[in-house]
């Protein structure tokens, strides 16, 4: 009967799921798997014999507040950190659920299957929690957002993971605790040092896959307790997780590989970069800007990490709002990698009132380029990057970006000429028709919007 | 079969409903659908539950405790901001609103 009950909980997180892909329905498929969640918990309170429930309350309490507060309080620009934290707080409860059984039931006594899921349980759910917390420092500026690359990196990365390997065996067959607690420290230490050398701009993956690990942690928690809603919860994440990572190094065009143990972006491939920051760039004021989007009657605005930075969404509906007053057709084309999670951009447009039709991605965007008036490019730089079209020998060639070079006028807003995260040049910057703006992306905006009203 | 093997084939089959699920969802709902499947990762506080509820004055009280408090964070944080974020969608304009 209880079974039952937990099945009914996963239907309502498939069914919640499959709901949340869709904008109409997306609401009401979070709240049933928020219903699932909570059913799940009232079931196993009911069922479980809980000797001392004021733990368990209290414990509930404490999460539910602190949860509410983040939630309530984070700003949109935020959420790739939330989300990270969220998620790195999600694999430390496995860890510990697993942790729990072994302090609880000696691991020599328990069968070896469910030692083998204590193991798995217990390393995932930590590299999950290190791993995601470093990401969090990285997007939250605490730790560097740069590639964190040392001599020797590889090999102590490597030594670990043998050395992790090694002592998981002899702990399942020796039964000995202390080869569990050693793992887990060493499991910890594996999830730092596997995201340091990891840059920012690759965060979209990252933070994709560490939810995809949560999930399996979740899982094979549900493995220790034999719990299926913990197994179709945790699998049902892992799927999701590790879809939105294979639709983010797609429209990287690189490999898994590539992302987590390349260190991409810390210096090698800025070749080109000395060679071209001499040539001239068209500078533009407000005025200008102005004047090119004016007289526009078809927009394209393409957002990027320095969007987000610079808080600038609200600016940006306000100047699109007053093109459209003008008689303008605006859109916004949206890159698969544009910020620093999956949907990023789209998130803060919407908060900022966009209606989500006007959000195109790239393959509905890339055509209309070259009936575009006007592209207006704010703080995006390697998805508009052409070498990753022209130039073969470019580290980003392949990756699929947006043809903003194809429109008839390109204005760049950026702080500066600095390339772009990958430190690769970009020769869009050079290119005659593209006016460059420099100035903090939300100043920019709200300098045109002036000059725009003037006019 | 034993539970192992139980727990694998609904594991692997959850899986595929999972990518079933799943694989269509536009870009514009990435982001919620992330929180969302992370705030169902957070299921694990059934263990946590269990775990902390074993006995009192135990380590593996203090251990369920901590996950008790770690996983609800994820679920009730998880829920609300996906909520929040998706209240913010709009639907596609109507034929001119009242705005002027």
């Amino acid at each position: 009967m209880i079974e039952i009950l937990y099945l009914v909980c996963a239907v309502a997180f498939i069914i919640g799921l499959r709901r949340l892909s869709g904008p109409r329905t997306a609401r009401s498929g979070n709240l049933l798997a928020a219903l699932g969640m909570l059913g799940a918990v009232v079931i196993t309170f009911v069922d479980e014999n809980i000797l001392n429930w004021e733990t368990v309350a209290a414990g509930l309490a404490v999460g539910a507040g602190l949860g509410a507060w983040g939630a309530v309080r984070v700003q949109m620009t935020a959420m790739p950190q939330m989300v990270a934290a969220f998620n790195g707080l999600g694999g430390i409860a496995s860890a510990l659920v697993a942790a729990a059984a072994v302090v609880e039931r000696e691991i020599a006594s328990v069968p070896i299957e469910v030692s083998v899921t204590i193991l798995v349980s217990t390393v995932i759910g930590a590299v999950t929690f290190t791993g995601s917390f470093i990401a969090f420092g990285k997007l939250q500026g605490i730790v560097t957002g740069k590639p964190l690359v040392f001599p020797g990196q590889k090999f102590i990365n490597g030594t670990l993971g043998a050395a992790a390997a090694g002592i998981g065996l002899w702990t399942l067959t020796t039964g000995h605790e202390g080869g569990y607690w050693v793992l887990s420290g060493i499991a910890l230490l594996i999830g730092v040092l596997a995201v340091l050398p990891i840059g920012g701009a690759d965060m979209p993956v990252v933070i994709s896959l560490l939810n995809s690990f949560s999930g399996l942690a979740a899982a094979s928690a549900g493995f220790v307790i034999g719990n299926n809603a913990l197994i179709i919860g945790g699998a049902l994440v892992g799927a999701a997780g590790l879809i939105l990572t294979i639709i983010m190094t797609e429209a990287m065009n690189r490999s898994l590989a590539n992302v987590l143990f390349a260190g991409f972006g810390s210096g090698d491939g800025g070749v080109g970069a000395a060679t071209m920051s001499d040539r001239p760039v068209k500078r533009a004021t407000a005025e200008d800007a102005a004047i090119a989007l004016g007289y526009a009657t078809s927009v394209m605005i393409v957002p990027g990490y320095g969007l987000a930075v610079a808080q600038a969404q609200h600016a940006t509906r306000e100047l699109a709002t007053a093109l459209e007053e003008k008689g303008a057709t605006v859109h916004y084309a949206i890159h698969p990698v544009a910020g620093r999670m999956p949907g990023h951009m789209n998130v803060l447009l919407a908060e900022a009132d966009v209606p989500y039709d006007q959000l195109l991605d790239l393959e509905q965007a890339d055509p209309l380029l070259q009936q575009t008036d006007v592209v207006l490019i704010l703080g995006a730089n390697d998805v508009v990057n052409p070498s990753a079209r022209d130039d073969p020998t470019s580290p980003i060639y392949g990756m699929p970006i947006l043809n903003v070079d194809r429109a008839a006028t390109v204005i760049v807003v950026k702080r500066s000429l600095a390339p772009g995260f990958a430190g690769i040049d970009n020769p869009l910057f050079y290119d005659p028709k593209t006016l460059m703006y420099f100035d903090d992306a939300k100043q920019a905006l709200e300098d045109t919007l002036v000059a725009l009203r003037e006019m | 079969m034993s539970e192992l093997v139980v727990g694998i084939t609904v594991f692997v089959l959850a899986a595929f409903v999972g990518f079933e699920v799943i694989t269509k969802v536009p870009p514009t709902l990435h982001t919620p659908l992330m929180s969302g499947a992370n705030a169902i990762s957070g299921v694990t506080v059934i263990g946590a539950v269990t775990a902390a509820g074993l006995g009192a004055g135990s380590l593996a009280e203090i251990l369920g405790f901590l996950a008790v408090v770690a996983a609800t964070v994820n679920v009730v944080g998880g829920f609300l901001v996906t909520d929040r974020m998706l209240r913010m969608f709009r639907r596609p304009r109507q034929p001119k609103p009242d705005k002027t």
